[in-house]
């Protein structure tokens, strides 16, 4: 696992960098101005917007308002697919047992409303030996392994 | 049948591990019942009105005698002796405690069987023809696609948090047995015209308030891309499906208001993107699981001859065995549906002779079918009357497939949550009253669903003659369908009228038979009859 740091009480990253420090803006006006490198994307924003504009990107962050609504999972998945590098933090109502598949998409940094037990989180990050899929994590999915 | 590698096990004793530990969180209250909810939906844990209900997969619906005793000992030690078949072709538990989930899942780990994804908003359980491999229709078995979709639904990490339940069915044969086009993605395989196979997808059908029937929006997906374009359907639905009303977030509305050449449109750029992402098992993968599902060592020459002299044994063979593509077998129905009985209900006992009887005479194998009946897919006629004798010994010899009898009934009023009105007396009335007067035999194939509330979970707007319970002022009520068809010659049921209390709804499913005995040509089934002559007639003699 990489560097675990926090930075407030309840920012978790999985990355070496500095965190961005400026506020993330809207899709809409982050298309509107060229200075902005920090972009907030709600569930039904289009993903798909921000990927001419990548390479000025170095934080995207996606809420969830609700944890049940599983939009945010697709532009994760749909940011790393096109090559997206930077931090991709998901913030709002994120819950332990979603965690895991939300790394899988890519996120590596989380800001939850509610602070994360580090016990359970860690638990929940090590639970899977294997996985069926291909994703932005990039883990080899088992069936890979069974053609290896 | 397919066999759990290492891999496969792991995933399932890593799932019995999560869901352990999300009960206890729960119990020392670090979940809240809302954050926990949709946890213990992804293990098929449902509250019914009385009790927790427990919904265990069976992966379109193929399970071995080992798996089946092992459902018939859940049964007893944690139920009450006895279980419910599903028309998703899974096995419900209705009386289950909360702590003792774990240890079921547990037990059902042992025997390569789990409760993953049999509810919540996330791709369910992939059911299939129950007929697969064994039937004389088929252009191959359609398990191996449904095994490898099975696979990639599991745990994925995109599509776990979807706006609504979603529903995959796979079938190989132009006649339908799966209700293919009343699901989310109904998936048929098919060969083009250079010989290669490949599949059709069929998006956005489903019963529930609003029943649909699924356009076919690709005609040839490539074998080697199935899973790629699985992937871009999903991902169009989860990026434009509904979250602001439950009642318009399956893929069926998103479909019908976007337009299917619109989704279609969205879909193919979305898939031309996904090529490139090594999404795809190779080729290899589908060859390693279609070895688990080659045909079984039938004899060679085994008889084509079979005793009709007995007539009790003469018309449950005329109705409950179905044609198979080698010579001397047929597939075997074992009828849930003894008149006057709980449609779908077997006890510990009968799961374990229905097990049994698997082992000796159908090569270790049994299907759940949609209908709730259980099939033994590949039977010799020479062994037919043996099996027979055993099966109606145990009260499981009902010579009622397809008929009047052979109701689907969901669980209703007696233990849904959900339900206006029971369903269970009303079917169990039903067949009583068509026993008791002959006329099931007369009647021919009669398709009967009925549905305890608008949800549709007995299909009833695919019933030949349906049943929907409405609640009327309080009081339970039954609205009548007629001509609707999950099959080929799929169609929609539409309602006759006003509804009619429970005594009133038997007496009118009688009239509307009565109507088709009336009026039917040669050769016609009800829903023949009933295509032909329009709903007049039938309204005629029910409200006239
Ligand atoms: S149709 Fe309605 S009453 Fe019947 S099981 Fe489904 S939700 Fe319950």
């Amino acid at each position: 696992m990489d560097n675990l740091s926090s930075e407030n009480d309840t920012l978790i990253r999985y990355r070496d960098d500095e965190p961005v420090d400026h506020a993330a803006v809207t899709v809409d006006s982050f298309l509107d101005q060229s200075s902005a490198s920090a972009v907030r994307v709600e569930p039904g924003d289009d993903a798909r917007e921000l990927l001419p504009h990548l390479d000025r990107l170095s934080l995207v962050e996606v809420n969830f308002p609700a944890f049940g609504d599983g939009r945010g999972y697709s532009s994760a998945q749909i940011l790393r697919e096109a090559g997206y590098q930077g931090e991709l933090r998901a913030v709002g109502d994120v819950l332990v047992d979603q965690v895991a598949y939300m790394r899988r998409c890519g996120f590596d940094a989380f800001d939850p409303d509610a602070p994360l037990n580090e016990d359970d989180l860690e638990t929940a990050l090590s639970r899977w030996p294997e996985v069926y899929q291909s994703a932005a994590d990039k883990r080899t999915p088992i069936w890979s392994k069974r053609h290896a | 049948m397919y066999l759990y590698d290492q891999y496969d096990q792991a995933m399932v004793d890593a799932r019995v591990a999560e869901f352990r530990d999300q009960a206890q969180r729960r119990l020392e209250g670090k979940l809240t019942e809302d954050q926990f909810k949709p946890l213990r939906l992804m293990n098929g844990l449902y509250l019914q009105l009385h009790a927790y209900m427990l919904r265990v997969a069976i992966p379109y619906g193929t399970l071995n005698s080992r798996q089946m005793h092992a459902l018939a000992d859940i049964a007893d030690k944690y139920d009450r002796g006895y279980g419910h078949f599903t028309t998703r072709q899974n096995i419900q538990y209705n009386w289950i405690k909360l702590e003792d989930a774990g240890d079921i899942l547990a037990d059902l780990a042992e025997v390569e069987m789990h409760a993953i994804q049999t509810s919540g908003n996330c791709i369910r359980n992939i059911s299939s023809d129950h007929f697969a491999g064994a039937a004389a229709d088929e252009l191959v078995d359609p398990r191996p696609y449904a095994e490898l979709l099975r696979q990639w639904s599991s745990f994925h990490p995109e599509f776990s948090y979807l706006p609504r339940k979603f529903k995959i069915a796979v079938i190989a044969s132009d006649t339908d047995r799966a209700a293919m086009r009343l699901h989310d993605i109904g998936i048929q395989i098919v060969r083009n015209d250079a010989g290669e196979l490949g599949a059709a997808f069929y998006v956005g059908g489903g019963m529930g308030r609003t029943p649909m029937i699924a356009p076919c929006i690709k005609e040839f997906v490539p074998l080697d891309r199935l899973v790629t374009y699985a992937e871009a359907c999903l991902r169009v639905y989860n990026r434009h499906g509904r979250r602001d009303n439950k009642y318009k977030a399956r893929i069926k509305i998103l479909v019908h208001e976007m337009g299917a050449e619109e989704y279609t449109r969205q879909v193919d750029a979305e898939f031309e993107h996904m090529l490139s992402q090594g999404i795809e098992p190779p080729y290899a993968e589908l060859e390693r699981i279609r070895t688990f599902f080659e045909d079984p060592l039938f004899e060679e020459d085994a008889s084509a001859d079979i005793d009709r002299s007995d007539p009790d044994f003469a018309l449950w063979v005329a109705r409950n065995t179905h044609a198979h593509k080698a010579a001397g077998y047929v597939s075997a129905v074992i009828s849930l549906k003894p008149v006057g009985g709980i449609p779908g209900d077997a006890t510990s006992e009968q799961m374990r002779l229905m097990a049994d009887l698997a082992k000796d005479y159908s090569f270790d194998e049994m299907r759940v079918m949609h209908t709730q009946n259980i099939v033994l897919p590949h039977v010799r006629l020479a062994d037919l009357h043996a099996l027979w004798t055993a099966l109606e010994e145990a009260g499981l010899g009902s010579p009622n497939l397809d008929t009047i009898e052979d109701i689907i009934a969901c669980p209703g009023l007696d233990y849904c949550s959900l339900a206006n009105a029971r369903s269970i007396p009303v079917a169990q009335k039903i067949s009583e009253r068509f026993a008791a007067s002959g006329k099931t035999e007369a009647l021919g194939k009669l398709k009967l669903k009925i549905s305890g509330c608008i949800n549709a979970c007995g299909h009833h707007h695919a019933g030949h003659i349906g049943i929907l319970g409405v609640d009327k002022k309080g009081v339970e009520n039954y609205q009548l369908l007629l001509g609707g068809s999950e099959a080929e010659d799929v169609s929609l049921a539409k309602i006759t009228g006003p509804g009619f209390d429970e005594a009133g709804i038997v007496d009118a499913v009688e009239t509307a038979a009565d109507v088709y005995l009336r009026e039917r040509e040669e050769g016609e089934r009800f829903l023949d009859t009933y295509r032909r002559i329009g709903m007049a007639p039938f309204k005629e003699a029910l409200y006239g």
